[in-house]
């Protein structure tokens, strides 16, 4: 048995031995995920959503997992649906689900709502994103990419750029590349630096670390770009906003000869410029169909 | 009975006797258990002459026995605290505070986005992942928890 967790809820649960399980099961599912082959092991069976935030990629991609693999989805996708508008609290919204559902899919704005009902409840729970928190399935998909491509993740060099202090998604990352012995490099503009925190724990676990404000200075020494957004909201001053946003942006040009990849957990605004998406290097788009054999193999998984 | 003159917090005659308490910290200790109640007697000695540790507090309650899961979140504040049950002036039971793995219920988490600061049924619940310093990790958000966060707390 390679796989034992229950729920979904963050990177942190997972053992190296589990994330390479999903990996592996992932590939197998790809044929069912590109229509070439059909499925029916979850036949019968029903995908509770419950989004009380806006989400395309990830919704979308949950749905059609399971409906690749024959069950079928109910649920909201937004919070306006739910009963919270009647100020039913999380954990009754949940219980009542759980009736309807075999597994239960959660995004909140509140961090440690998906641990918080997985405690509750009986079926098997997955995070789609908890506040500021954690997205355990977006790093899966990462993970997947980086080995469709490279086939090993061990001995990798990754620049996480962008956003790396508010961003959630490089959080979970930088924790799972880790435990794969791959070697960051963190670039990102002094305001939004990579939590202390999170760089004292990736020393301890004696993994080589970098950091420095501008991509020329890694560009040439990386098997990976993963290029997060920069929210304005970041910066009181707007001036200072658009001169950071154009020093973290990737174009052709930049990339022009260079053997590298570009990974982006979308959506995308301008961090990425559109001459970028006809290349070589781009792998944003291929990243997001990688979702839906990840979350098929993760279904498959927990859903008995 | 004789009186030392060198004895500045009066014995009791029954109760608790909490010694060693980290020196200044005696009033979180108080927070703690709830003191002062209205009732019970207390004695608090703050910033006292200790042999081992240089300066402590002392805090004594008299006429009521903790019990250790009462006192056992004074290890959060208060880690090498040592509690004596008094009975008719003698000492009939000795303990060293322990900090559990686990902290359950009494402290808030200091994230405002987490889902326990949100109006959910949830006890709250950390994991003790440093023990000095004291560190703790919510079991719902993650979000780490340093000693001044704590005691802010009290």
């Amino acid at each position: 048995m390679g796989f034992q967790l229950e729920n979904v809820i963050s990177i942190k649960d997972f053992t190296k031995k589990d994330i390479k399980f999903i990996l592996k099961e992932a590939e197998k599912m790809e044929p069912i995920a590109r229509s070439q082959k059909t499925s029916k092991i979850l036949s019968g069976k029903i995908l509770g959503m419950m989004f009380y935030e806006p989400s395309t990629r990830t919704r979308l991609s949950f749905e059609a997992s399971m409906k690749r693999l024959g069950g079928s989805v109910i649920g909201f996708s937004e919070v306006a649906e739910s009963s919270a508008t009647k100020g039913e609290t999380l954990a009754d919204a949940a219980r009542v689900v759980a009736c309807y559902a075999d597994a239960i899919v959660i995004r909140h704005n509140a961090e440690g709502a998906a641990r918080y009902i997985s405690d509750i409840i009986d079926i098997p729970v997955i995070n789609a994103g908890d506040g500021a928190g954690q997205h355990p399935t977006q790093t899966l998909l990462d993970l997947y990419t980086m080995k469709r491509i490279f086939e090993n993740i061990e001995g990798l060099k990754v620049a996480l750029i962008g956003d790396l202090k508010y961003g959630r998604t490089v959080h979970s990352l930088a924790y799972a590349l880790a435990m794969f012995n791959v070697d960051m490099v963190f670039v990102s503009p002094k305001e939004l630096k990579m939590p202390r925190d999170i760089i004292h724990d990736l020393k301890e676990q004696r993994i080589s670390v970098h950091e420095t404000t501008k991509i020329s200075d890694v560009i040439d020494d990386i098997d990976v770009l993963y290029v997060t957004r920069i929210q304005k909201e970041r910066f009181p001053d707007p001036e200072e906003y658009s001169k950071i946003k154009g020093a973290y942006r990737i174009d052709a040009k930049m990339l022009n000869g260079r053997d590298v990849i570009v990974m982006h957990p979308l959506p995308r605004v301008d961090e990425i410029s559109v001459n970028v998406d006809a290349l070589p290097q781009c792998k944003y788009f291929q990243q997001a169909f990688y979702g839906v054999p990840v979350r098929m193999a993760l279904l498959k998984a927990l859903i008995k | 009975m004789r009186k030392p003159k060198e004895l500045k917090v009066k014995p009791i005659k029954n109760g608790t006797v909490i010694d060693h308490i980290t020196s200044n910290k005696a009033l979180h200790v108080l927070k703690i258990l709830g003191l002062p109640d209205g009732k019970s007697r207390v004695t608090v000695a703050i910033n006292m002459e200790s042999s081992r540790y240089g300066s402590k507090d002392i805090v004594k309650v008299e006429n009521r026995e903790l019990e250790s899961n009462e006192v056992d979140q004074i290890a959060l504040i208060a880690p090498k605290a040592t509690i004596n049950i008094i009975r008719d002036y003698e000492i009939v039971e000795k303990w060293k505070v322990h900090l559990l793995d686990e902290v359950h219920g009494i402290l808030k988490c200091p994230n405002p986005n987490c889902i326990t600061n949100k109006r959910e049924p949830v006890e709250t619940r950390f994991y003790v992942i440093n023990r000095e310093p004291v560190i703790l990790r919510c079991h719902f958000c993650e979000r780490l928890m340093g000693e001044d966060e704590i005691e802010s707390q009290f």
